[in-house]
């Protein structure tokens, strides 16, 4: 296992420390350590029920850790409620899609502008945030349907409203949890370009996938969940070679 | 529309009221639009935390009741200290404090709770505030409390125009707050709780202090709603004042009249509430919980969001655009192949 290492651009973003989780008897997440250098794109792969979701509940604030200590740039997390991890810079998308559903695409978008941008200090007029949320919406190509509501969207297009909400809150680390699953080859295609594109102008992002071709072609460096403790961690070449990886989740 | 537009096209709408109410010459009318407009501010409060949010409250007539009780415990402690009567809409916002206060106080214990749990608890402090109340001798205990209204008020003239109105001016009060919680950030962060608590903390809404937020409006309102009813009812019975009819209308008129809105409750409240006041005089006062369960069983399977969803649902079928919120535009599903 390789130390947590940083990144190109120097300091870490976000710091796991020794992080813990347990339900009952059942040990989801132990001991975890993790440092992501800020700008990195780090996938996260496991096996199902390894813990991913789990570390991703942790240190969005969903869930709380028993053990171990969350940093993000600089500041400790833990006890903060989900929202603060919001307003500080953290985002996530959901592995299932969780629109507003009474509410417009437009309006979906619109509520980290109303509460994350605002919560730093920035406030926009009514009208630049009607413009953003176009924006936002025209970003993933789902302006045309900026009016209606979520149950009228497809199994793709409900992901790329997932994601735009989480870019509405102008995130400095963005989780996408598992958001090409079940997708066509040029779907994934098309979610992968938004990433990268995200990751060009700033945004650290970690991607939590189960499919390997497009994990491998997004990431930099790779992180193995397996039973709740992280097996391997590096260059994403190296790593699925990596006998032990093979043996408990590739391979077989 | 502006919110001081909307503010005092609702006061020339009461206004008007009034002055017809006024001109039928008849203090019966005053007497049913009471109860109506009662209606109207509760099932708007109701609706702030049940429709807005998501949280179904089973304990309106708590939060009714405290209202109506505070003012019991006023009125006895005036008389008999010789005190300075205080005027009515100083014992509302008194009643509106106090009920506003436990609605704050039933939010915060019961902040993790959700759907039917949430429904329970406030079942369950409702029982315990009437237990409160019987037990409590100064304000009358189970033996009830009697109030004497006084006859005439200048310059209005009798005591009920003066009720009719103050109640007339909170309702108008409670629908521009609904409104304006509708239109605003706060309206939107409701959206989400009632949608996705998950999601809502997700895009950075704090949840637990919008929950908060929303049981003491609406408790508050509520209380308000309840402060004048001594005067009007005369002699005042836990029984009665917690009783059924409160809790069960208070949700029943936002259902049917639909809760996405303001004008639900408002549609609501008026269909109901009068439908309740004819049938009171010309069938009988028992009928009227009858009325809102049949109301309510029809409407729950022809039109589940309520006469706005049916009417909201008639207009969509028409392929031009109109306003409103969710706006159908031209790329509506019947256009896309």
């Amino acid at each position: 296992m390789t130390d947590a290492t940083n990144g190109p651009s120097g300091a870490p973003i976000l710091e796991v420390e020794n992080l813990s989780k347990r339900f009952g008897g059942f040990v989801a997440l132990e001991n975890i350590s993790l440092a992501v250098a800020a700008g990195e794109r780090l996938g996260l792969i496991g096996p199902n029920g390894s813990g991913k979701s789990t570390l991703v509940n942790c240190i969005c604030g969903t869930l709380r850790n028993e053990q171990g200590a969350v940093r993000f740039d600089g500041r400790r997390l833990d006890g903060l409620d989900a929202h603060q991890r919001t307003h500080l810079g953290l985002a996530r998308s959901f592995q299932l899609p969780r629109p507003f559903v009474t509410l417009t695409l437009a309006d979906n978008v619109r509520i980290p502008l109303l509460y994350t941008v605002a919560s730093r200090g920035i406030h926009l007029s009514s009208r630049s945030i009607e413009e953003r949320c176009r924006f936002l919406l025209r970003e993933v190509g789902l302006d045309a349907k900026a009016r209606h509501l979520p149950r009228d969207l497809t199994q793709v297009e409900m992901r790329k409203l997932e994601l735009a909400r989480a870019m509405a809150a102008e995130p400095k680390l963005l989780m996408a949890d598992e958001a090409m699953a079940g997708l066509t080859h040029s779907e994934v295609e098309d979610i992968l370009a938004l990433l990268v594109r995200l990751n060009e102008q700033g945004v650290t992002i970690i991607l939590i996938e189960h499919i390997m071709s497009a994990v491998m072609s997004f990431s930099r460096r790779l992180v193995v969940l397996v039973s709740g403790r992280k097996i391997a961690d590096g260059d994403p070449n190296d790593v699925v070679h990596d006998p032990e990886v093979e043996r408990a989740y590739l391979g077989q | 529309m502006r919110t001081p537009l909307f503010l005092l096209i609702w006061l020339g709408i009461a206004a008007l009221a009034y002055a017809i109410a006024v001109a039928l010459g008849n203090d019966y009318i005053f007497f049913a639009g009471y109860v109506v407009l009662q209606y109207v501010v509760l099932a708007t409060a109701w609706n702030i935390l049940g429709g807005y949010c998501g949280y179904v409250n089973f304990g309106s007539a708590a939060f009714f009741a405290l209202g109506a009780y505070s003012t019991v415990a006023f009125y006895k402690y005036i008389t008999e200290n010789e005190f300075y009567r205080l005027p009515m809409p100083v014992l509302m916002l008194i009643g509106g404090a106090i009920s506003g206060f436990v609605g704050f106080g039933m939010g915060y214990l019961t902040l993790r709770l959700r759907g039917a749990f949430f429904a329970i608890a406030t079942l369950a402090l409702a029982v315990v505030l009437q237990t409160l109340v019987v037990n409590w001798d100064y304000v009358g205990g189970s033996r009830g409390a009697y109030i004497v209204r006084p006859e005439e008020i200048a310059p209005i003239g009798s005591y009920i125009r003066y009720l009719f109105l103050v109640m007339l001016v909170l309702a108008v009060a409670a629908i521009t707050i609904a409104r304006l919680i509708e239109h605003s950030r706060l309206g939107y962060g409701f959206a989400t709780i009632r949608d996705d608590e998950l999601a809502a903390e997700a895009c950075g809404v704090p949840t637990l202090k919008l929950k908060l937020i929303a049981t003491t409006i609406s408790g508050a309102l509520m209380g308000m709603a309840g402060a004048p009813f001594p005067y009007y009812i005369g002699y005042l019975q836990p029984a009665s004042t917690f009783g059924l009819d409160y809790a069960v209308n208070s949700i029943a008129m936002p259902l049917i009249g639909g809760t996405t809105s303001w004008i639900g409750p408002l549609i609501g409240a008026v269909l109901l509430g009068s439908l309740q006041q004819i049938a009171t005089v010309t069938i009988s006062s028992a009928v009227n919980l009858l009325i809102v369960g049949c109301l309510l069983v029809g409407f729950v399977i022809v039109a589940p969001n309520g006469v706005v969803g049916l009417v909201h649902t008639y207009l969509q079928r028409k392929p031009e655009d109109f306003v409103g919120r969710r706006r159908v535009g031209t790329d509506s599903p019947e256009a896309v192949p």
